[in-house]
C-alpha cells in the first residue's frame, strides 16, 4: 500500500482530499461559485467578453411559463432544454427534430408536447439542481457535431474539458458520448474520456468506465491520435473564459460546432479527477509547476504558450 | 500558508486543554475512568402528573422504604405549594400531598438515592414467611385447586412449581380453569395477584409487590410486578411475573407491597407516573478522593452530573453523536466509502441502539427496499418533486406501521422498534437511492446503500461501547480532543484508500 502511495505521489497524482483542501477551497472564492453554477450567468458573462456560446432561445423561470414554450421554439426545429443549475449532465433534453406534433430526441424517442413540458416542470421544481432548490430552464441552440468527432461519438455532442489553473491550461480531455451514456458527454454516465496532448491537440489514451480503451465501443473507430482543429485557439478561449470568473481552479467545457467553431458550453468549479486517468498523468505535478512560475506569466498568450511548452504529453 | 498554521495551533490548543482537564479530573479529583458496577449507587426519580379539577386536592402516593438489601440514603420531594406528610403503614410507606385549591396539569417529583447492600450474610434476620388466606370460594376454589394439581404434577420442588405456574399464567391458551380465574385479558397485576393466591392455597407463603428493577436500561425502567415467594432455606425470593426471571432483592426497589394503584387521588384525574433511573456517579466518586473536596463539589455543580436524571439520559446519547460523526469522517475522507447523506448513517446508528445491530440492519434494509420499490413505480407516474417526496414519506410511515403490526403478530420484539427509525431520513435515503438507481444503475445505488449500512453499523459498534458512553459523559472535555482531531482531518490532503485502487492504473508503465 505504501509503495502504491509513493508511486502515486511520484507521478504527481491529485487526490480528492488534496483537490478540496489545497485547490478548490483555497483558490475558489465561495461567492464566485454562482457565476459557474448558474449556466445562464456563465452565458451572459461569456457573451459580454465576446466569447462565443450556444445561442439562447429563451428562459423559463416559473411553471406558468411552460405553456409559452412552443412560441419560444416555434422557429427552431432542433434545440436543447437544460436546467440552469443541473450538474453532471443531468436533466438535459436534446431535441433533434419534429415529426408532426411530436418532438424527436437525440436517442430517437418521440415525445409528446406534454412529456416535454413535464420534463420542464420537473427541472423547474429542482429535480436536477444541487440541493433540490427551484431552478430555471434554458432553451438554446443545438450544437452540430464537427466532422472530426463524427466517427467517434454516439448520438450526442462531444465536449472538450480543459482544467485551467489561474489562467494556465493544465490538462484537457475530450468526452465522447456512447450508447451507454445515452448520448451524454458525462463520464459518470458512461461516456469515454480521451486525454489530449496540450502541445499539439491530439488525443492520447482513453478511459471508459474504469478501463483503458483505444476504440469507441459503438462505432469501433480509433479514439487515439485524433487531431482537434484550432487547438491553440481552443486553449486561449478556455483560458480567457476562466479569467472572467475570478475562480483560480476551474474546468472549462468547450464544444466544436461544425459551422460556428469553438464555443464555451459551461464551467465547473469542482472538476472531476478522472481526467488524470484519461491522460495517464498527474494533475498535482502540473499544478505545482504553475504555482512556481505564475508570477512570471503575464499575458493570456504567454500562459497558453507556457502550458503547451511544459505540459506536452510524455506518452 | 498562515491559515494552515492557525488550524494546527487551534488543534494543539484544544487538544492540550482537553487532555489537561481530563487528567485533572481523572487523577487529581478521582472521577472514575471506567464504568464500575460494584460501588453503584442509584438515583431514582418518579414524576407524578395528573389533572387537578380546581378544588381541594389530596394525593396519596406509595414510596419505597429501606430493606435489609437496599438502603435508602437520601430522598426528596419537589412539590411547590403542596403540603407534604409521610405516613408509615404496616407494609408500606406513603407520601400524602395536599393543597387547598389546584387547577390544570400538576407535576410532582419524588427522588430517592438507594444503595444495594451486597453482604454475603445478611446482618438482619430475614422476616419469616406466613401463609395468608387465599380468598377462593365456590367454583373459583375448585378451579384453583385443579390448576394447582396440574402444576404440582409437573414440578419437582417449590421453585419449579413457581416457575411452572408463571409459565402457565403467561400461556396464550391457559385452559378453562385459569380463564375462569383471571378473565380473558388479564393484566400483569392480576396475574401476580392470582399467582400469590394459588401459592397460598398450596400453603406456600407468597405475596405480590410492585417496583422497578435497578438496571441501566431505559426500557426496563417501568413499574413491574414481582411475585415474592418464601423459601424455608433461602427466605423471600423475587420472580418476574412475565418472564419468571429471578432477581436479588438488592437489584430491585419495591415501591409497594401488594396490589392496587400506586397513587390515590381525591380532587384530581388521569394520574400518570413516569420513572427514571441512573447510576449515581457522583457518589461513586467518594472512594478515591485525593484533591480538595470543595473543588470537586464546585466542579460537579457545573457538570452534566447536576442535571435532572431524564436530561442526563438525553446527554448520554447526545454526547455519542460526535463520536459517530468522527467515525464517519474517517470512513468518508480516509477510506472513501460512499454513503447517502453526510450524517445519515449516524442517525441510523442511533436507532440501532434500540433495535440492536442485526435486527436494525434487517429492518432498515426491509423498509428501504420496500420504499424503493414504491418510489421506482412512482417514477412512472411522473409526479412533481415535492408531492412525490411527501408520497414516499407517507408510504414509509405506512410500511413502518405495517412492519410493527406483523412483527407483533409473530412475537418478534425487535420489529416493534422500527418506529424509532428517523422516517424523514429514511425518505430522503430512498429518494436519493432511486435517483442514483435511475442514473447510474442498480449497482451504483446498492454500492452506496451498502456503504451507508456499513458505516452505520461501524458507528453503532463504536457508540455502543459502554466505556465510550461513560467516558464522554463523565469527561465531556474529551470532545475537545475529538474536535482537535476533526480539525486536523479537515486539512488532510492525502489519498483516500479507495483512490489508491482508482488511480492504480496511473502507476503502471505506458
Amino acid at each position: 500500500m505504501f509503495t502504491l502511495i509513493k508511486a502515486l505521489n511520484q507521478k504527481g497524482v491529485l487526490g480528492i482530499n488534496r483537490r478540496n483542501a489545497q485547490y478548490t477551497l483555497w483558490h475558489n472564492k465561495r461567492s464566485l461559485y454562482p457565476l459557474v453554477d448558474d449556466k445562464l450567468r456563465t452565458k451572459e458573462l461569456a457573451l459580454k467578453a465576446g466569447i462565443r456560446v450556444p445561442e439562447l432561445y429563451g428562459v423559463l423561470e416559473v411553471s406558468g411559463q411552460v405553456g409559452s414554450m412552443s412560441d419560444l421554439v416555434a422557429e427552431h426545429s432542433d434545440f436543447v432544454i437544460k436546467p440552469a443549475h443541473g450538474s453532471g449532465g443531468e436533466g438535459i433534453l436534446v431535441i433533434i427534430g419534429r415529426s408532426k406534433d411530436r418532438f424527436r430526441t437525440a436517442s430517437g424517442a418521440l415525445l409528446h408536447q406534454e412529456q416535454v413540458q413535464h420534463h420542464v416542470h420537473e427541472a423547474l421544481s429542482g429535480l436536477f439542481s444541487l440541493g433540490g432548490q427551484p431552478d430555471k430552464v434554458i432553451i438554446e441552440y443545438r450544437v452540430q457535431v464537427d466532422p472530426v468527432f463524427q466517427g467517434i461519438s454516439y448520438q450526442g455532442v462531444p465536449d472538450i474539458r480543459v482544467i485551467v489553473f489561474w489562467g494556465v491550461p493544465v490538462m484537457a480531455m475530450v468526452r465522447l458520448p456512447t450508447s451507454l451514456s445515452g448520448g451524454k458527454a458525462n463520464l459518470h454516465q458512461g461516456a469515454i474520456g480521451a486525454g489530449v496532448d496540450l502541445a499539439g491537440g491530439k488525443t492520447l489514451t482513453a478511459v471508459w468506465r474504469n478501463e483503458v480503451v483505444s476504440e469507441h465501443p459503438d462505432t469501433g473507430n480509433s479514439v487515439e491520435n485524433v487531431a482537434i482543429p484550432g487547438w491553440s485557439d481552443l486553449l486561449q478561449i478556455a483560458a480567457g473564459a476562466s479569467e472572467l470568473t475570478g475562480l483560480g481552479y476551474l474546468g472549462v467545457d468547450l464544444v466544436l460546432d461544425k459551422n460556428l467553431g469553438p464555443m464555451v458550453l459551461e464551467m465547473n468549479a469542482r472538476p472531476g479527477l478522472n481526467i488524470q486517468i484519461a491522460n495517464r498523468a498527474g494533475l498535482l505535478a502540473r499544478l505545482q509547476k504553475v504555482e512556481n512560475s505564475i508570477s512570471t506569466l503575464t499575458g493570456l498568450e504567454q500562459r497558453v504558450e507556457f502550458a503547451q511548452h511544459n505540459f506536452a504529453s510524455e506518452l | 500558508m498562515p491559515t494552515k498554521n492557525k488550524v494546527y495551533w487551534l488543534a494543539a490548543f484544544l487538544f492540550t486543554v482537553g487532555v489537561a482537564l481530563f487528567l485533572f479530573k481523572a487523577f487529581w479529583l478521582g472521577f472514575p475512568i471506567t464504568p464500575d458496577d460494584r460501588s453503584m449507587i442509584w438515583n431514582v426519580e418518579a414524576k407524578v402528573s395528573f389533572q387537578a379539577q380546581g378544588e381541594a386536592l389530596k394525593a396519596v402516593f406509595f414510596i419505597p422504604e429501606s430493606t435489609e438489601r437496599l438502603a435508602i440514603m437520601d430522598e426528596s420531594f419537589v412539590s411547590r405549594g403542596y403540603g407534604l406528610n409521610t405516613v408509615e403503614k404496616k407494609h408500606n410507606r406513603q407520601a400524602v400531598w395536599s393543597i387547598r385549591q389546584a387547577k390544570g396539569t400538576q407535576t410532582l417529583y419524588y427522588r430517592v438515592v438507594v444503595m444495594p447492600i451486597r453482604a454475603e450474610t445478611p446482618s438482619i434476620k430475614s422476616e419469616k414467611g406466613k401463609v395468608s388466606p387465599h380468598g377462593f370460594s365456590g367454583a373459583q376454589l375448585n378451579a384453583a385447586q385443579s390448576v394447582l394439581a396440574l402444576v404440582k404434577a409437573k414440578s419437582a420442588d417449590q421453585e419449579t412449581l413457581v416457575l411452572e405456574l408463571i409459565k402457565r399464567l403467561n400461556n396464550p391458551h391457559p385452559g378453562n380453569n385459569l380463564l375462569l380465574l383471571m378473565g380473558k385479558k388479564p393484566t400483569q397485576a392480576k396475574k401476580a395477584f392470582l399467582a400469590a393466591q394459588i401459592l397460598n392455597l398450596a400453603r406456600i407463603p407468597a405475596r405480590l409487590n410492585q417496583g422497578i428493577q435497578l438496571i441501566e436500561d431505559e426500557r426496563k425502567t417501568q413499574l413491574q410486578y414481582w411475585l415474592q415467594v418464601y423459601f424455608v432455606k433461602t427466605g423471600w425470593q423475587n420472580f418476574n411475573i412475565r418472564t419468571g426471571e429471578k432477581i436479588s432483592s438488592s437489584d430491585f426497589l419495591t415501591w409497594k407491597n401488594g396490589a392496587g394503584p400506586l397513587i390515590n387521588l381525591k380532587g384530581g384525574t388521569k394520574p400518570q407516573i413516569h420513572f427514571s433511573l441512573s447510576a449515581n456517579l457522583e457518589s461513586a466518586l467518594g472512594t478515591a478522593i485525593t484533591g480538595s473536596k470543595k473543588t470537586r463539589q464546585q466542579l460537579i455543580r457545573f457538570s452534566l452530573l447536576s442535571l435532572p436524571l431524564s436530561t442526563q439520559q438525553v446527554y448520554r446519547v447526545l454526547l455519542l453523536v460526535p463520536l459517530g460523526a468522527f467515525v464517519l469522517i474517517i470512513m468518508r475522507n480516509l477510506v472513501g466509502v460512499a454513503t447517502f447523506g453526510t450524517f445519515m448513517p449516524v442517525l441510523i446508528a442511533l436507532s440501532f441502539r434500540e433495535t440492536k445491530l442485526l435486527g436494525g440492519i434487517l429492518l432498515f434494509s426491509l423498509v428501504v427496499a420496500m420504499g424503493l420499490a414504491v418510489r421506482l413505480y412512482m417514477e412512472r407516474l411522473k409526479l412533481l418533486a415535492v408531492p412525490r417526496l411527501a408520497a414516499v414519506l407517507m408510504v414509509v410511515i405506512g410500511l413502518m406501521a405495517f412492519l410493527s403490526v406483523i412483527s407483533n403478530l409473530l412475537d418478534f420484539q425487535a420489529g416493534l422498534s422500527v418506529a424509532l427509525f428517523p422516517m424523514v431520513i429514511l425518505t430522503m435515503t430512498i429518494e436519493r437511492m432511486s435517483i442514483v438507481w435511475e442514473e447510474r444503475g442498480p449497482s451504483g445505488a446498492l454500492k452506496q446503500g451498502i456503504g451507508s449500512i456499513f458505516c452505520a453499523g461501524l458507528a453503532y459498534l463504536v457508540m455502543n461501547l459502554k466505556l465510550m458512553e461513560h467516558l464522554l459523559f463523565v469527561f465531556p472535555e474529551l470532545l475537545l480532543i475529538l474536535l482537535a482531531a476533526t480539525l486536523l482531518l479537515g486539512r488532510y490532503s492525502g489519498f483516500r484508500l479507495s483512490e489508491l485502487r482508482r488511480f492504480k492504473v496511473l502507476t503502471k508503465g505506458n
